[in-house]
Formats: C-alpha cells, sequence, structure tokens
C-alpha cells in the first residue's frame, strides 16, 4: 500500500498535497484498490466555484462500488483534471499523480491541522482491514 | 399445499438441529405474541380454489362481454397468442433478477433486445429494463431532472393534458421537497396550445413534461417547446403511447430528452390495473442520472459475446442513500412480454396496428360529429382517442350505453371541471366497424329523446 | 454458441403477426406527422418463438433449480396461480370500469385486504404499491405526512440499521429524510445504546427488517419498539422476511406502524426475471387516514339477500396517489389464490418448514463455513464465504463454483456487515435431498478451495457463458442492437 510521506490524507481516503495556499487533492492507493477496476469518474465543480470543507466534489464509480469525493478544505477552486472524465482508469494505476482532481485555493489554512500524516494514515488504513 | 416434507424428513432434521419440535425454532419470539390464530378461512385444494376463483371473475364483465371504447391510459388492443406462450414459460417466469449473469443469459439478451426496440420506437439512445408503470415513470424523470441540476433548479412544468393520474402522483412523489410543479393549473384553459408552456420556461426550470398523443388523444410537434426549454438549459421529457410510434415521428425526433410511457399497449393485458409496464428512455450524455436496471453487451472469459447488468454502481444495492432512485423489482416479465409483441409485429405490424386505431378511430369521431348534440371538442389533429361534448352529462350516456353492453369513454369531469359534460373516447383495431355503427346508434338515442 | 440478436434474424419483409385490412373508410393522416421509418427487426412467427424459447433455455429458474438466495424467498411459484390470474374476467378487465361491472375484482380486493391485514395484524392496508421499494417509499411518506399533521415538524431523520438492503437507505433518501445509520450487535442485534442516543425530538422513524437480514429475530424488537415510540418516532416494518413470521407473529401485534409486505417473496408470485412484484402495506390504526388514494372499501352495506357494493375511497389525509390506477392486480389474484390454499395453519406450516429447512442445512453446513453470529436462524442465515488458510478465495469464487454444480449461488456480498458474506434462504419448497445435495456442493466447494483453489477461480465451467468481463460492459457501454442507432 503506497502512502507518500509528503501528502497529508483524510478518513474518507483523500490525499491533498499542500503547497503554500494551493492544495492538490485525489484518492489514496487504499481507496482505488478498494474500488477495484474504476471506470468512471466525474469532478462536479467547476474552476471558480467556491466550496466548503465537506462538500463533494467529484464522483468516482468502479463496477461494484460508488464513491463520491470530498475536499478536506475550503477555498476557490483554480483548476479542474479534464482527464479524469476520459480515462477514469489513471485512478487506479496513478493516484498520487495523473489522478489528481482538483487544485483549490485554500481560504483557511488552518483547517489543515485536523488532516492525518502519513503514518496516521497508515495506522487508520491497518484498521480498517 | 406445497410442503414436500414427510414425517421422517422432520424427525430427521429437528434432530440434526437439536432441538425436539418446531416450536423451539421459535425461542427468540416474545411469548406473550408467539403463535397468533390467524382468522383466514379453511384452507381450500387447487379444485376448490379454481372453482371459486372462477366464480369471482364471473362477478365482473369484462372487455369480452363489453364493446370496449375505454381507454384513459391503457387500451383494449389483441394481444398475440405467442406472446403469452412465451411469458409462461417457466425459465422466463420463475427466473430470479439477472445479478448471476452466468446463469441469466436469457433474460439478460432479452432485457438487451427490449431496450434497443424501446429505443428504435422512441427515437432515444438508451433506454432502461423498466419502470412501474406511466405515471412512476414520469415521477422518476422529474427525479432525474432534479438531480441532474444538483438542486440548482427547482420548478417543473407540467402540462395539464399529462394524464391526471401520472400528474397526481408525481405530487405525491414531490411532496415536501424543494421541487415546484406549475402548469397544469386547474383553472387554465386545457384546450390551449401547448406553447403557452413556453413563457414559463425559465432558467429555474429543470424539466418541462408533455404527453404525446395528449391525454385527450391530440398530436402537437413538441419541437418549438424542446427549442425554449434547451435554450435556457432545460430538459424536456415526453410521456407516450407507444403503438402511436408504429406511426407518427418520435419525440427522439422533437429533440426531447427524455421519454417516458406507459407500455401496456403493447402485449400486456388490461388485468384491471397492473402490472404494467413503465417506459424511460433519454439520451447517451444522461444515462448516469437514469435509475433503474441497464443490461450491456460484453464478452466473457471465453471471448463469446454476453450480456451483463451494467452501471450498477448507479443502483439502490450499491450506492444506498445516494442512488438515483430505490427502485429494485421492476417490471422485467412485462418488459419481457413487450419486446415478444415488438419482435411478432415488427415495423409492419406496429405500423398496421396503428393505422386501424386512426382509422377507426376516424370513422368513429366523423360519425358522432355528425349526431345532434354532439360535438368534437378539439380540431387538433388526433391518434386513437378524441373528445367528445355530450349533450347530457356522461356518466348518464354510460349508463344508456352498458345497458348495451358497451363500454363508453372516461367522463372528463372527474378530473378537469371545465369539461363537465366530456367523454374521452377511445378506439383500437379491436373495434370492428360493426362496434363503432351500433356506438354511434346508441348515442343518438340519448339526442332524440 | 449463443443466441443471435434480433436485428441480426431480422429479414427485410418477414412479418410474424398480420392483422385484418381496416373496414372504415381511410382518414387522412395529419400533416407532417408520419415518421419515415421504423428501424426494428423483422421476423416471422416462429423465428421468434425459436428465438426467444432459446433464450429461455439458457436461464436458470426455480422452475428447473435450487435457488438458496438470501432475503428473495425463491419459492415455489403454483402453477394454478398462472390459471386463475388469466380467468378473463380478471384479465381483460379495464381499471376504469364502472364499479357496478367490477365487482367480482373489488370484492377480491377487499378480501385480499382483510386478509393482510390479519396476517400483519394491522389495521388498515394499500394494496397499490409495485413493489417492496414502492411500498417503502409510500410507508416513509406516511410516516412523515403523519409527523406534518400534527405539526411535528422537526422529525427528518430515518435510522436504519447497517444490516439493512439497499432499498433502505435509498427509499428514505428518495423521501427526503435525513439517513443515520444504526450498528449491530455483537449478537446480530440492533445495538440498543446506539438507538437510545438518536432516539430524540429529531426522530420520524426506524426502518426495522425483522427477522433481519442475517436471519435472526431480534432478541429486543419489544424495546426497541419501546424506545422509537417513547421518542415520539414511528417503527417501519420491511416486511421483505415476513416468510419465517407467518402464523408465528404478527408485526402489527408487537408495535410496527407501518410494514410492506412482498407479494412475489412471501405470497409465491413469480419473479419474472426482475419484476412485477407488488408490494402491499399494512398500517395501525393511527395511520389509517394517511394510506394512499384509493383504498377499495364497501359503499354500501350488504344484508342477507344482497352482498355489498365495493368501490373505492380516498382516506381522508391521504398522502396521494403512488402510481396509476390501484395496483398489480393480477398479481394481487395470484397472492389471494396462494393465501386462499393454506389459510391460517397452512401459512403457519411455511413458516415451520421455512426456519426448519435454514435451521437443518446450517448445521450441515457449519462445520465448513464460518457463522458470525452463533444462534438459532430463521427463515435464512449468512456465513462467510472466506477461509483464513485460503486468502485468495472469495465469496464470489464459492459462488461461480456452485454454478458447477448446478445450484444457483447464495446471496453474495450481503448484508455489508459480514466480509465475504454468503446469505443462504432455503424457503420451506425445498425437500431435506435438496438440502441435504446442496450441502455436500458446498462442503466439495470447502475442500476444493483449500486443495485446488484453481477450480474455483475459474469457475464457472458447465454454464453457458464464462464469468463476465464487467469492466468493458461499464466502460465500453453498448446497450442497444446495432439497428437501433438508425434514424429516427
Amino acid at each position: 500500500m503506497n502512502i507518500p510521506s509528503t501528502l497529508k490524507y483524510t478518513e474518507s481516503n483523500e490525499w491533498i498535497n499542500l503547497e503554500g495556499k494551493i492544495g492538490t487533492i485525489g484518492i489514496s492507493d487504499y481507496a482505488q484498490d478498494q474500488l477495484s477496476d474504476i471506470v468512471f469518474a466525474e469532478v462536479i465543480v467547476n474552476e471558480g466555484d467556491v466550496v466548503k470543507k465537506g462538500d463533494s466534489i467529484a464522483t468516482i464509480e468502479s463496477v461494484k462500488a460508488a464513491a463520491d469525493v470530498y475536499t478536506p478544505v475550503s477555498g476557490k477552486i483554480i483548476s479542474v483534471n479534464e482527464e479524469l472524465g476520459r480515462a477514469p482508469e489513471v485512478i487506479n494505476t496513478d493516484p498520487y499523480g495523473a489522478a489528481w482532481i482538483i487544485k483549490i485555493e485554500m481560504s483557511n489554512p488552518g483547517e489543515t491541522g485536523s488532516i492525518m500524516d502519513a503514518a496516521s494514515y497508515e495506522k487508520f488504513v491497518q484498521e480498517q482491514k | 399445499m406445497f410442503i414436500p416434507h414427510t414425517d421422517a424428513d422432520r424427525a430427521a432434521m429437528l434432530h440434526a438441529v437439536g432441538i425436539e419440535k418446531l416450536d423451539d425454532l421459535f425461542i427468540d419470539v416474545p411469548a406473550k405474541y408467539r403463535f397468533p390464530t390467524l382468522n383466514l378461512p379453511p384452507a381450500l385444494s387447487e379444485m376448490e380454489v379454481s372453482r371459486e376463483l372462477q366464480d369471482i371473475s364471473l362477478a365482473n364483465e369484462s372487455v369480452h362481454d363489453l364493446v370496449c371504447f375505454l381507454g384513459a391510459g391503457v387500451y383494449n388492443h389483441y394481444i398475440p397468442a405467442a406472446v403469452d406462450a412465451i411469458i409462461r414459460r417457466g425459465e422466463f417466469l420463475t427466473a430470479y433478477t439477472p445479478y448471476q449473469p452466468e446463469l441469466a443469459q436469457g433474460t439478460l439478451q432479452a432485457i438487451f433486445e427490449y431496450q434497443s426496440n424501446l429505443a428504435a420506437l422512441t427515437g432515444m439512445e438508451v433506454c432502461n429494463a423498466s419502470h412501474y408503470d406511466g405515471a412512476t415513470a414520469v415521477a422518476e424523470a422529474v427525479n432525474m431532472a432534479y438531480a441532474n441540476f444538483r438542486g440548482k433548479r427547482s420548478k417543473i412544468i407540467l402540462s395539464p393534458a399529462v394524464h391526471p393520474q401520472y400528474r397526481q402522483t408525481v405530487r405525491t412523489y414531490t411532496e415536501g421537497s424543494p421541487v415546484v410543479l406549475v402548469g397544469d393549473d386547474p383553472q387554465g384553459d386545457v384546450n390551449a396550445d401547448p406553447d403557452i408552456l413556453i413563457p414559463l420556461i425559465d432558467i429555474d426550470t429543470a424539466l418541462v413534461v408533455v404527453q404525446y398523443p395528449d391525454f385527450f388523444g391530440r398530436i402537437y410537434d413538441y419541437t418549438k417547446i424542446a427549442i425554449a426549454a434547451h435554450a435556457v438549459g432545460a430538459l424536456l421529457a415526453v410521456s407516450v403511447n407507444p403503438i402511436a410510434l408504429g406511426l407518427l415521428k418520435s419525440p427522439g425526433y422533437m429533440n426531447a430528452d427524455i421519454v417516458t410511457g406507459e407500455g401496456q399497449p403493447l402485449g400486456i393485458p388490461l388485468s384491471y390495473g397492473g402490472p404494467y409496464l413503465g417506459l424511460f428512455a433519454t439520451r447517451k450524455e444522461y444515462v448516469r442520472k437514469m435509475a433503474g436496471r441497464l443490461t450491456g453487451e460484453t464478452v466473457d472469459n471465453r471471448g463469446q459475446k454476453a450480456y451483463v447488468l451494467t452501471l450498477t454502481a448507479r443502483e439502490q444495492h450499491i450506492r444506498r442513500e445516494k442512488a438515483t432512485s430505490n427502485i429494485c423489482t421492476n417490471q422485467g416479465l412485462m418488459a419481457l412480454a413487450s419486446t415478444v409483441y415488438m419482435s411478432l409485429l415488427g415495423k409492419n405490424g406496429l405500423r398496421q396496428v396503428a393505422e386501424l386505431c386512426f382509422h377507426k378511430a376516424h370513422y368513429a369521431a366523423q360519425a358522432i360529429t355528425n349526431l345532434q348534440g354532439y360535438s368534437i371538442w378539439s380540431s387538433t389533429p388526433f391518434f386513437n382517442e378524441f373528445v367528445i361534448q355530450t349533450p347530457i352529462p356522461v356518466s348518464e350516456i354510460n349508463d344508456l350505453l352498458l345497458d348495451h353492453d358497451i363500454l363508453g369513454g372516461y367522463d372528463l369531469s372527474q378530473d378537469y371541471h371545465a369539461l363537465s359534460r366530456h367523454m374521452l373516447m377511445a378506439v383500437t383495431e379491436m373495434n370492428t366497424r360493426q362496434e363503432i355503427d351500433q356506438l354511434v346508434v346508441v348515442l343518438s338515442e340519448v339526442s332524440n329523446g | 454458441m449463443g443466441e443471435p440478436q434480433l436485428c441480426d434474424i431480422s429479414v427485410s419483409g418477414r412479418q410474424g403477426i398480420t392483422f385484418p385490412r381496416p373496414d372504415v373508410p381511410l382518414a387522412s393522416f395529419p400533416e407532417g406527422f408520419l415518421r419515415e421509418d421504423l428501424p426494428m427487426p423483422e421476423l416471422s412467427e416462429l423465428d421468434v418463438i425459436r428465438h426467444y424459447t432459446r433464450l429461455s433455455q439458457q436461464n436458470y429458474s426455480i422452475d428447473t433449480g435450487y435457488y438458496p438466495l438470501g432475503s428473495c424467498t425463491m419459492k415455489y411459484n403454483p402453477k394454478i396461480n398462472e390459471e386463475t390470474a388469466r380467468y378473463p374476467g380478471f384479465a381483460f378487465t379495464h381499471p376504469l370500469q364502472p364499479i357496478e361491472t367490477v365487482q367480482g375484482n373489488l370484492a377480491l380486493m377487499f378480501t385480499l385486504q382483510e386478509w393482510l391485514k390479519e396476517i400483519g395484524g394491522f389495521a388498515g392496508m394499500t394494496l397499490q404499491p409495485a413493489a417492496g421499494a414502492h411500498g417503502e417509499l409510500t410507508g416513509v411518506l406516511i410516516i412523515h405526512a403523519y409527523h406534518r399533521s400534527r405539526a411535528d415538524t422537526k422529525r427528518d431523520k430515518i435510522l436504519i440499521p447497517d444490516s439493512a438492503h439497499g432499498t433502505n437507505p435509498a427509499t428514505s433518501a428518495m423521501s427526503g429524510s435525513r439517513v443515520v445509520e444504526i450498528k449491530s450487535d455483537s449478537r446480530g442485534n440492533v445495538d440498543l445504546d446506539a438507538l437510545r442516543q438518536e432516539c430524540d425530538d429529531t426522530l420520524a422513524g426506524l426502518m426495522l427488517t425483522n427477522p433481519n437480514t442475517l436471519g435472526l429475530f431480534d432478541e429486543h424488537v419489544e424495546e426497541v419498539i419501546r424506545l422509537v415510540h417513547a421518542a415520539g418516532g414511528l417503527v417501519y416494518g420491511d416486511g421483505a422476511n415476513l416468510n419465517a413470521l407467518l402464523g408465528i407473529i404478527r408485526p402489527g401485534d408487537v408495535g410496527f406502524d407501518v410494514m410492506h409486505f412482498n407479494l412475489h417473496k412471501t405470497f409465491s408470485t413469480p419473479h419474472g426475471g426482475g419484476g412485477p412484484g407488488s408490494g402491499p402495506v399494512g398500517v395501525a390504526a393511527h395511520l389509517v387516514d394517511f394510506l394512499p388514494a384509493p383504498v377499495v372499501g364497501i359503499i354500501e352495506e350488504g344484508d342477507q339477500e344482497m352482498p355489498p357494493l365495493y368501490g373505492f375511497i380516498a382516506p381522508s389525509k391521504s398522502i396521494g396517489r403512488m402510481k396509476s390506477f390501484h395496483g398489480h392486480f393480477g398479481t394481487l389474484v395470484r397472492a389471494y389464490t396462494y393465501i386462499s390454499m393454506h389459510g391460517g395453519p397452512g401459512l403457519r406450516e411455511i413458516a415451520e418448514h421455512a426456519v426448519l429447512n435454514a435451521n437443518y442445512l446450517l448445521a450441515l453446513i457449519k462445520g465448513s463455513y464460518h457463522l458470525p453470529y452463533e444462534r438459532l436462524c430463521m427463515h435464512e442465515f449468512v456465513v462467510e464465504g472466506q477461509w483464513p488458510d485460503a486468502p485468495e478465495i472469495h465469496a464470489l469464487d464459492i459462488s461461480k463454483r456452485l454454478m458447477d454444480y448446478k445450484f444457483h449461488p447464495p446471496t453474495n456480498y450481503f448484508p455489508l456487515i459480514v466480509h465475504e458474506a454468503l446469505m443462504v434462504e432455503p424457503t420451506e419448497s425445498e425437500s431435506k435431498e435438496t438440502m441435504d445435495a446442496f450441502a455436500e456442493a458446498l462442503i466439495k466447494i470447502a475442500d476444493e478451495a483449500h486443495h485446488d483453489p484453481v477450480l474455483l477461480k475459474e469457475a464457472p465451467h458447465i454454464t453457458p457463458v464464462g464469468r463476465l468481463d464487467e469492466v468493458k460492459a461499464a466502460k465500453e457501454l453498448v446497450l442497444c442492437c446495432g439497428v437501433a442507432t438508425l434514424d429516427k
């Protein structure tokens, strides 16, 4: 189970990469593994949308499951990954790279304090099994 | 009865379970309420039940006993013998929902072909495996449209010429929700052209719903409404009578986004209200927003073409509270009946039935117009149903018709207070010229005193 | 090899059914409304019969084999039902006929309402809902209408146990409720502490399946109902598992306020490859006025000479109409036939043998499969389809291998609270021999899983098709035969 140490993670299995005020969000390797072969992904927010922590930003479907992706932070969407709609399987093959979902300009960087680091997330994943 | 166990079976099984008597199986059931005596009639044998049900059925008069001119959503059409022969086969009748596709290719391919036939008939790109009926199909279209805009648009425009029971169902489904239903105000002018709905369309509109032919039998081209809806990003849903589509341009041609309808006319008996068949079709771009089962073509691990339920992640058993709908059991056997019917008739047979309905209805309408005291309510073209204005209340006319073993049309005063003496008359391929002539004779008895 | 599609068999110019020429003068068609083409297949009647007969032969069905599907109640569908439903007096009546012409139908519906009320312990009944999920929606709408009528507008929360069928939360969401999941305790009951915490003044109701999807009768069912009622909520019963309770207990007696019945489960009406079903809903006295309209009632009382006049009644605070007309009448006739053939003691025998069969089967296989809850089961049970010492084998593999033993698999992956769940419901229709053969197959497969797992991994081998590529089906959507994409 790949859990890069440079990222932070939520209990709903999103990862966030923090660079100053900009966060990049996707779903973790554990999440894609749980879903198995992903057949569909749709980002449901647009560039310029203002979202709150916990809002749904994307839906992902495999043949046996469907999942909503939630933003762990509030802010303004500055970029949306158009590739996901065309090639959803990239979430399985490259969850931390090409399968980023949105980039967000955070309005409240303090929210990141409650998000797990890699070590805590690893423990969390172990507990799920 | 149907339980195979002998005393010896029971004894061996109780022993294996480690209990003494059947009652011991129910120790978890609170003693206070356990083993109630059910006040039901004593059990009948098959021979006796067959007799009893026959007697009950004979306390009815059916459309075999009465000449039927009643429609209003479901119609007396001919059902070919081959339809029942197929749906009575135990392999179809007693099969479960095809969740294990390796054991259900018969059901799955039949659904796939049903989807294909309906898509062709309605002029749409995808079609689901059925909803309950025409009414709930409209309600699901409303849900789908509302969900499509993620709650940002809450206005649904309902034409008053959509079947009253369909609109009632939509109201039940949307009670307490943010959805606002407009367009079918009981004080409105029900004879008006459907284009009067156009000024109601705005950017808060999620969906416009019309019917084709409409509840009064009239045919309209809804292309202008489609244009108006699409101009503001709203959707258009058209509820159809599928038999009409054997002859008439499809809603797909008019650029509808969703087509719903009642599939009963396609080889399904009247059966006093059901089970019927909810039709639901849409454009490819909305396929994920559509509720209900979908069968898709794929291959198996031996390289063979095969069929499987697909996009199941939308459905309740996976999505649970986020599902597009709660629908689970649908109308599978009725969908099979309809696809057998459509296969038997084919493009030419469907056209023939539609033409017979059309010509016979127009013959009847022409004859009735010539009667003193009667008139045809609308000059708009119609398919096989039309509204006549009557000299005395419809209920009295229907009593008279019944005396002559004729089932008269639907009394519109029940649903439209402006239509106090208006009857909705339906004619199908089952009505002979003699029957129509006899209808006209009896109707004339009224105006002649 | 597979059966060709209709569009492949189609030959231009063929027609199965023809109709007489019009016996009336031809009217002119409306300008601009005729469709140019109808791209439908063209087949002879023999083509159609052969095509569908061959398709049917690829299906598994109750008539050909045993379905141990938990929560589906795949009991025998009596052929007499197919006869009675087709009596012309039933099959050829129009739903809008004057009531005087259909007193037989109305009497049957009225009587069935009374029988279901008696079986369930309810004061009111609607036969209108088209299926179980439709009945659930009806019930939840009734609950909300009840609270609204008492100006109790804070109540938007519906509690649903984690073992519940997916339709329960889907229904609640459809009705605009807030869904809160309640966990089960270690014995498979609703966790009372978790329930107590949610019993507040926002509680609209609890949806409870009893026995639950683990096949277990809730050992605290009276307390569960009491807690919900004390907080001002109502209890909805999902009647999918009623087969275990016929003549054993009446849910209405123990406090359920509203419950749906599944005629296509408990009352033997056929599943039809995915319906039609029928989901009548029973209610306690305080909810009778909210039933969907119309309900069948007595319009004029009868006397010694005359039977009563039956007709339709709209309850005074009705939630409205749930669908067109008044229910799946054809399905109601079948259920009526079935109940007539059983009577009270006969129904109780159904429950006794359904529960006996389940416990017997469990006794045979529990040495080979892990049973998460050590209790007497009701009409179904759940075991785990996995072994710690055979980690590559999942419930799916066991299911597919069962097909090679000519059995339909049990329900997979449900309820969600058991890992690799296999939910087994024999029903009372199955004989001891069938139970023995099924147990033997399961035990053999358990052995294969440990010693020859490839047999499971590559199963099924003897079915017309092997495992299907569901990913391809979802990604490359082919939902219609080629011909359907032609002109409109």
